[in-house]
């Protein structure tokens, strides 16, 4: 069995369901990639995973252990953080101090997570004593990523990290996750920009209208003609 | 020189009394405003409820403080912030956290607020009564008159034991709170719960207790705002209607959510009042040489006269929604 799998989730905000079936399935050391359309339920099938959202059908499991609607915080201790798409900093906290939140879990000694998160993303250690809220766009998606990073996540979920980003920083963050990758965190991304996050993905999950499309690793998707024009731009 | 005493005792003096009062309401405000996102309308009774807590325990043991050597109300004081802190987290339990729970509408939580506020006013009635009450029944009030070094100054600084306590109070409990808001686990995570509350959640943050820790910081300085103004003048069953506006006034000209701007809001409505109902003509009357003949220096010349005190935080409150919504911190738009 997979590290993490949720297999066939239907989920929505009260109104008719968004998801309607999705399955996500991944191992510990892989980087995952969910794309599609406007609405294909990208963003919340995350959610649902990470407990925002009530799942009315399916099951999710986290090595071998079922995590179904539990509460984020809960979810917190079994090792998965979550960086949202906005509004993912503290902004009147200093960087430092934003770090410090992510590990408000963790009661033991936490200084080298702090050490590895500046090693991590260099541009950060100038800016520690800073407001959050006074950095640039990239710069806030690294803090973001950085609090998140402190619990020693073994799943880390990123809804679009690259939103809104220039494409310089883009490839930034793209590094940046392969890096987090290589320390041995398993990452399951939402991405806009499909192409360049399949380049990076062991596994990619094409979704419409709530299900799954295609699924498999990130370079056959971007080989597949059919997938290339109907969901990559052709 | 004369004048310039009465100045020092009319208006600093009692701009630093009121100004101390004042912050350490608009402190509770503007933290159960920056955490749970509504208008707290029952803080004003929060204090009153302080002070009656307190009283009643210097009336049941009214001979601790002569043994100790400060007044019986301010030992007190501790015993008293606990219960009204006590009774702060009681009533998020019974009313506020339920309707959270629901979503509501921060509106609805203001209407929850008020009802709250009736019922406070109406218990302290049923059970006090709605005369004045002095806390020096069974002891007597130190009043220092300090002299200055000028030959010309006759009059003399008068300065109460309880204002001396109460500066002592307010420098303590501010230096406190910046150090536990910036140095400790929790008070960081209340400022990140005030800034992302969805993020505090998501990054593990047990905002229940953020929550109870607002409201015993809340509870806590209202209970000691209350007690010391009682101290320091009468205790007044509509204490509480008398402090409401101007507290309120404070958190938002200090910018709501930001506590250093409840701070400074406080002092500066405190100011405000007591320079807007001091007598100027006593200012200008040594003037009378050198201003011409026709210009009469009338008996009383104050911007308000002190029964519309009240009005001054509402023009204050009125001119910054009107020119700054944010207040000077830069807080949250209500």
């Amino acid at each position: 069995m997979a590290f993490l799998t949720a297999h066939s989730l239907f989920a929505g905000y009260g109104g008719a369901n968004i998801l309607n079936g999705v399955s996500i399935d991944i191992e510990a050391d892989q980087i995952g990639v969910i794309v599609g359309p406007n609405g294909a339920g990208k963003s919340t099938t995350l959610k649902a995973i990470f407990g925002l959202l009530h799942v009315s059908e399916g099951k999710i499991a986290l090595d071998g252990q079922e995590i179904t609607n539990l509460s984020p915080d809960k979810l917190v201790h079994h090792g998965m953080a979550f960086v949202p798409q906005e509004h993912n900093v503290f902004p009147t906290l200093t960087v430092h101090e934003n770090l410090e939140m992510g590990a408000f879990v963790r009661r033991d000694d936490f200084t080298h997570m702090i050490d590895q998160v500046y090693t991590l993303f260099p541009p950060l250690k100038d800016k520690r004593r800073q407001p959050a809220g006074e950095l640039s766009g990239g710069q806030r998606q690294m803090v973001a990523m950085g609090r998140a990073l402190m619990v020693e996540p073994r799943l880390l979920l990123l809804d679009e990290p690259t939103a809104g980003l220039s494409p310089l920083y883009m490839s930034e963050i793209f590094d940046r996750i392969i890096a987090v990758n290589k320390t041995g965190v398993c990452i399951i991304m939402v991405e806009q920009n499909a192409k360049q996050a399949l380049k990076i993905a062991h596994r990619g999950f094409v979704l419409a209208s709530g299900q799954n499309r295609y699924t498999d690793t990130g370079q056959n998707l971007l080989n597949d003609p059919e997938v290339a024009q109907s969901f990559l731009g052709g | 020189m004369n004048e310039i005493v009465f100045f020092i005792n009319k208006v600093v003096i009692a701009g630093s009394v009121i100004g101390s009062i004042y912050a350490m309401g608009a402190i509770g405000v503007t933290l159960v405003f920056a955490i749970l996102r509504f208008a707290h309308f029952a803080h004003g009774d929060l204090m009153a409820l302080g002070a009656f807590f307190a009283f009643a325990l210097t009336a049941l043991m009214p001979g601790v403080g002569t043994a100790i050597g400060l007044p019986t109300g301010f030992v007190m004081l501790p015993v008293a912030m606990v219960l009204t802190a006590l009774v702060a987290i009681f009533l998020d339990h019974a009313f506020y956290r339920p309707l959270r729970e629901n979503n509501v509408k921060p509106v609805v939580m203001v209407m929850a607020s008020i009802g709250v506020t009736l019922m406070i006013q109406g218990l302290i009635r049923l059970f006090a009564g709605t005369s004045a009450r002095n806390f020096f029944f069974a002891e007597s009030k130190d009043i220092f008159r300090l002299e200055l070094p000028f030959e010309l100054a006759r009059r003399k600084i008068v300065i109460t034991e309880p204002q001396i306590l109460l500066f002592l109070f307010v420098s303590a409990a501010v230096v406190s709170l910046h150090l536990f808001l910036t140095r400790s686990r929790l008070g960081k995570a209340m400022r990140a719960m005030s800034d992302n509350p969805d993020l505090a959640r998501v990054s593990g943050i047990n905002t229940g207790v953020v929550v109870w820790t607002t409201w015993v910081i809340a509870g806590g300085l209202a209970a000691a705002a209350g007690t010391l103004l009682s101290l320091d003048v009468t205790l007044k069953p509509d204490l509480s209607f008398n402090l409401l506006l101007p507290i309120f006034a404070a958190a938002i000209v200090g910018g709501v959510g930001q506590p250093y701007g409840a701070i400074a809001g406080g002092f500066l409505v405190g100011f405000a009042e007591t320079l807007a109902v001091f007598n100027w003509s006593i200012l200008l009357r040594p003037l009378a040489p050198v201003i011409p003949d026709w210009i009469e220096i009338p008996d009383k010349l104050a911007f308000v006269p002190t029964e519309y005190k009240l009005t001054v935080p509402f023009v204050l409150l009125v001119a910054v929604l009107v020119w700054r919504p944010t207040g000077i911190f830069k807080g949250k738009v209500l």
